[in-house]
């Protein structure tokens, strides 16, 4: 328990296998402030129209989520390529692959059933 | 005997090994022991990471559905972005709240991470309260999960975060009380580390939410 009052980091040595770190206040302020930024930046340029390309402006906040996602990892969840020795970015690098997979894959097919299917709908209302 | 002649007998004997030390040397026979809960971070982990593929699914649901809309109402009728910025801005501040929490439990201060944790409970109660504010507000004006298929997607996307929110939250309450009652024990830290990483696994998910489902359905 209150054994060891003293501050970290080895109060808790012979747990450190895993690696798990608790991050600092400067890495939970820097996270949260960039979350801020990079949740505003989007929220403002949809809620005001700034742009007016309706691709664009999803391109462009879609580029925001993914960095956000990014600060999220490094800055809340303390991700890096060593801890655990390795394996929890190796099953995160596994997830991401079947995660595009799966989405890409979803969306592709569906938008090319929906669009071979479309002209068939049509047809059928001419025939009848 | 010298003891060069000694060193030789030991080298040479080594590689004849009588066959039981041998196999020990290529398969382990004991079961070795890890100190306890030290794969547990691991495992969670990998946990996060299935959870993470049951919202890929429920993301690409709404991504082949989202624009099924069955002649009823669309993201533009529905959707109140100021709400939703609020909502955004609650998960965030818990988040940061929360990592207060881990920084007080690393200086083993028991009063400031129970503190913090119930602080964060707010925040989480609060996105919670606008969440089913927000569904109850759809429901009324008769976007009902049955209404269409944008609808079904966006329900079941919205909510199973929601719903992972509220088991955090139930967690969260649940730890508050085991860390009064035995301190910032060795089990409880891992406990708290596990949560860390489940509160901010469900905020990377809410930045997909509000971007995929929000900002992207009021272009």
């Amino acid at each position: 328990m209150s054994e060891h009052a003293h501050p970290n980091p080895n109060a808790t040595d012979h747990h450190d296998e895993h690696g798990a770190s608790h991050g600092s206040m400067r890495d939970y302020v820097i996270g949260f402030l960039l979350s801020v930024i990079l949740t505003a930046i989007p929220f403002w340029l949809i809620g005001t129209h700034a742009i007016a390309d309706k691709g664009t402006a999803a391109l462009v906040i879609v580029a925001f989520a993914m960095v956000q996602i990014v600060v999220h990892m490094i800055y809340f969840l303390h991700m890096n390529t060593k801890s655990e020795g390795g394996w929890t970015f190796m099953a995160l690098i596994f997830t991401v692959i079947i995660l595009v997979i799966a989405l890409s894959g979803s969306l592709w097919v569906m938008y090319h059933l929906n669009t071979n299917m479309m002209p068939m709908a049509h047809q059928m209302e001419q025939v009848s | 005997m010298t003891a060069s002649t000694l060193d030789t007998m030991t080298q040479a004997t080594t590689p004849t090994a009588s066959p039981e030390q041998r196999t020990a040397a290529f398969y382990e026979l004991e079961p070795h022991h890890h100190p306890e809960g030290a794969s547990t971070m691991l495992g969670f982990w990998i946990y996060l990471m299935s959870d993470c593929l049951i919202f890929a699914m429920l993301f690409a649901a709404y991504g082949v559905l989202g624009g099924n809309f069955a002649a009823g109402p669309g993201p533009h009728d529905l959707f109140e972005l100021p709400l939703v910025a609020v909502n955004t801005a609650m998960l965030l501040f818990s988040s940061i709240t929360y990592g207060f929490a881990m920084l007080a439990m690393a200086k083993d201060n028991k009063g400031g991470t129970i503190g913090w944790l119930l602080v964060t409970a707010v925040f989480g109660a609060c996105f919670l309260g606008i969440e089913l504010y927000e569904f109850s507000n759809l429901i009324h004006e008769g976007a009902t999960p049955m209404r269409s298929g944008f609808l079904t997607a966006f329900f079941s996307l919205v909510g199973t975060h929601g719903l992972h929110v509220t088991f955090g939250l139930i967690w969260l309450f649940t730890l508050v009380i085991q860390i009064s009652k035995k301190g910032l024990i060795q089990s409880n830290k891992r406990r708290l580390m596990c949560l860390s990483l489940f509160w901010h696994f469900l905020d990377v998910i809410w930045i997909g939410v509000f971007t995929f489902v929000y900002l992207m359905g009021m272009l």
